[in-house]
């Protein structure tokens, strides 16, 4: 019941307040732009021009020449940190969302002795950081020798209980048990109903997990940065927080194309997604 | 589960499909867990080093090493601190920006549209942010001295001061975050049932009353959600302090995380001490997230019975009149 329904005469926000609400919010949306604003302009400016002038609207015509002074350094080679990146979430966000989904099923569809205790414990370690434990997953991967490698990178994804927790959620909203049951009249193998009726019907849970899964590897610094020591192993991030060491010290213009290489592709990617991103993001709140 | 065949019992594949989940838990997550936990007693020392022993003569060195090491309890003060300067101003413009975009006096136009530029910087990579807004901070040259410079001010070296450089840290936190949280308490009103507050309305009650009494209390549940998060995640910072400013200057944005990287990824390759400094941080996250699950639900309990006293009051009050 939007409208007014005559009992109270609903007051309106006064003018005055409105233009604050306004006000407000387009600074914050001005906030939020204007970085990646000076970051596009600049990357476009030779350094020179930059050092006169910091700011600036108008782009200049040097965005190539920045790029080659980046790459020149021979430690940011964008196509292979976007390579490496690539295959850590891409491989990450396969893993994690197929055997998520597989994970909540088993705690959804079936009885098992131990079901409630062990979704109380996933419940239990969601929150646990994995930065914590940091130090024994780095002395156990030189112990079998996987340093330097993208696996131990991916093959964690397998066990998300943050993931988990969420596909249950879904699951048990939208997830029929009437259809396991005819599934298993006409012959189905559980593991083939898995497969062909219960992941296509969790495809909208699984696009949200999916855009999070892969910004939440893409982005991740501290665990590559410690296992990836091999410069043909370094992600986009490991890459990018070396533009502030020394070698880059002056180079204004490059640092600005660096950040502009990996900053614009996840920026085209949420503005075409952001309908689903947003949805997403109250979505998790929800749960709580 | 009806229509039970007998003789086929699927509990088995429940215990088939979690195998996968459980087995790589056990290996990737809670054995490094386990083995941080025993490093930290241990002697463990040196790039790449795997041989350790225990210690002999006094097992709690490493801890009693973390609890004496100043740069440790700097890291600490400076977590805690700028973890305060990011999260209330955030949960304030998250809870202010809430109440505008949910109000039924007013729709904001474009709601949509500052919905995603405000949370656009979440999605960043954030050592990308952090190297930008190093640039942007940039001494002599950068674009905030030249609107300094404009603005007929001196020009500042922003790296070189330490309350700037925490100010800013914390700063980027909440302009990554605020979005984040509003889209989560705008979801969480939504999901308040309309009716009650219809029932307020009718009441007579004014838009500030709304918020505080209805509105608040309603979402208490998402905000613990996010608070506890936020402090976890905030226990944790590490790229935009350790991008931006490497913990400096003069340790002054040198956070949780990144004493445990220096301890034990760089310099000495102190594992054992980094472990051990490990461990007092997961005490901490666990202390802080229990205490503040107790803290809220004691106040719910106690409201709760402030009610129901509230209620056998008017019951006995009202049986009284009756007697008479």
């Amino acid at each position: 019941m939007a409208a007014p329904t005559g009992i109270v005469g609903r007051k309106r926000t006064s003018t005055g307040m409105l233009i604050v609400m306004y006000t407000v919010c387009i600074f914050l949306a001005l906030l939020s732009i204007f970085p990646f604003l000076v970051m596009i302009v600049n990357s476009t400016r030779s350094t020179v021009e930059i050092q006169a002038h910091a700011i600036s609207l108008v782009p200049s015509k040097y965005l190539f020449d920045n790029i080659d002074i980046l790459t020149s350094k021979d430690m940011f080679v964008p196509w292979r940190g976007f390579l490496n990146s690539g295959i850590i979430s891409i491989g990450s966000t396969v893993l994690s969302l197929y055997f998520s989904t597989l994970t909540a099923f088993a705690v959804v569809a079936y009885r098992w002795k131990l079901r409630n205790a062990f979704y109380g414990f996933i419940i239990a370690v969601m929150m646990l950081p994995a930065q914590v434990s940091g130090i024994g997953f780095v002395q156990f991967m030189y112990q079998i020798d996987m340093v330097n490698s993208l696996l131990p990178l991916i093959i964690p994804a397998i066990a998300a209980p943050g993931t988990v927790f969420f596909m249950r959620q879904f699951m048990l909203a939208s997830l029929p048990m009437e259809i396991l049951q005819s599934a298993r009249v006409d012959g189905a193998g559980e593991f083939r109903t898995f497969n062909q009726i219960v992941l296509p019907i969790m495809k909208p849970a699984l696009a949200t997990q999916a855009i999070f899964g892969f910004v939440g590897s893409w982005n991740q610094l501290f665990m590559p940065q410690v296992l990836l020591t091999d410069k043909t192993k370094y992600t986009m991030p490991i890459m990018i927080s070396l533009l502030r060491g020394d070698i880059y010290k002056v180079e204004f213009g490059a640092i600005y194309a660096g950040c502009l290489l990996t900053a614009v592709p996840l920026i085209i990617v949420y503005l075409i997604l952001s309908k689903y991103i947003i949805a997403g993001v109250a979505l998790g709140g929800v749960k709580g | 589960m009806k229509a039970k065949r007998k003789g086929i019992s699927y509990a088995k594949y429940g215990y088939l499909f979690v195998i996968p989940f459980v087995v790589v838990y056990l290996i990737f997550s809670l054995y490094p867990t386990l083995y941080t936990a025993l490093l930290g007693f241990t002697d463990s020392m040196g790039l790449g080093n795997i041989r350790w022993d225990f210690l002999k003569d006094d097992p709690f060195k490493n801890f009693s090493a973390v609890f004496s090491n100043k740069t440790f309890m700097t890291s600490i003060y400076n977590t805690v601190t700028i973890w305060l300067m990011n999260f209330i101003p955030q949960l304030t413009l998250s809870l202010i920006l809430t109440a505008w975009f949910t109000s039924p006096r007013c729709k904001i136009r474009g709601q949509g549209l500052f919905k995603v530029l405000f949370y656009m910087p979440n999605i960043i990579t954030a050592a990308t942010v952090a190297i930008l807004f190093n640039a942007l901070f940039g001494y002599p040259v950068g674009p905030v001295n030249d609107m300094i410079k404009a603005l007929g001010g001196e020009t500042f070296d922003f790296a070189k001061d330490k309350e700037w450089s925490r100010l800013t840290v914390a700063f980027i936190q909440f302009w990554m975050w605020y979005g984040n949280s509003t889209i989560v308490f705008i979801s969480g009103v939504l999901g308040i049932n309309p009716e009650i507050f219809e029932a307020a309305e009718i009441d007579g009650a004014n838009g500030t009353q709304t918020f505080f009494r209805i509105t608040l209390p309603n979402i208490k549940t998402i905000m613990l959600y996010s608070l506890i998060t936020s402090l976890i995640g905030g226990l944790n910072m590490y790229d935009i302090p350790k991008v931006m400013r490497n913990g400096g200057p003069d340790n002054s944005t040198i956070t949780a995380s990144i004493f445990i990287y220096n301890q034990g990824f760089s310099g000495r390759y102190n594992y054992a001490l980094a472990a051990a400094a490990s461990m007092v941080i997961f005490v901490v996250v666990a202390i802080c997230s229990i205490t503040i699950f107790y803290l809220m639900r004691d106040k719910d309990e106690i409201a709760q019975r402030k009610a129901e006293k509230a209620a056998l009051k008017a019951w006995k009050k009202k049986n009284k009149e009756a007697a008479k």
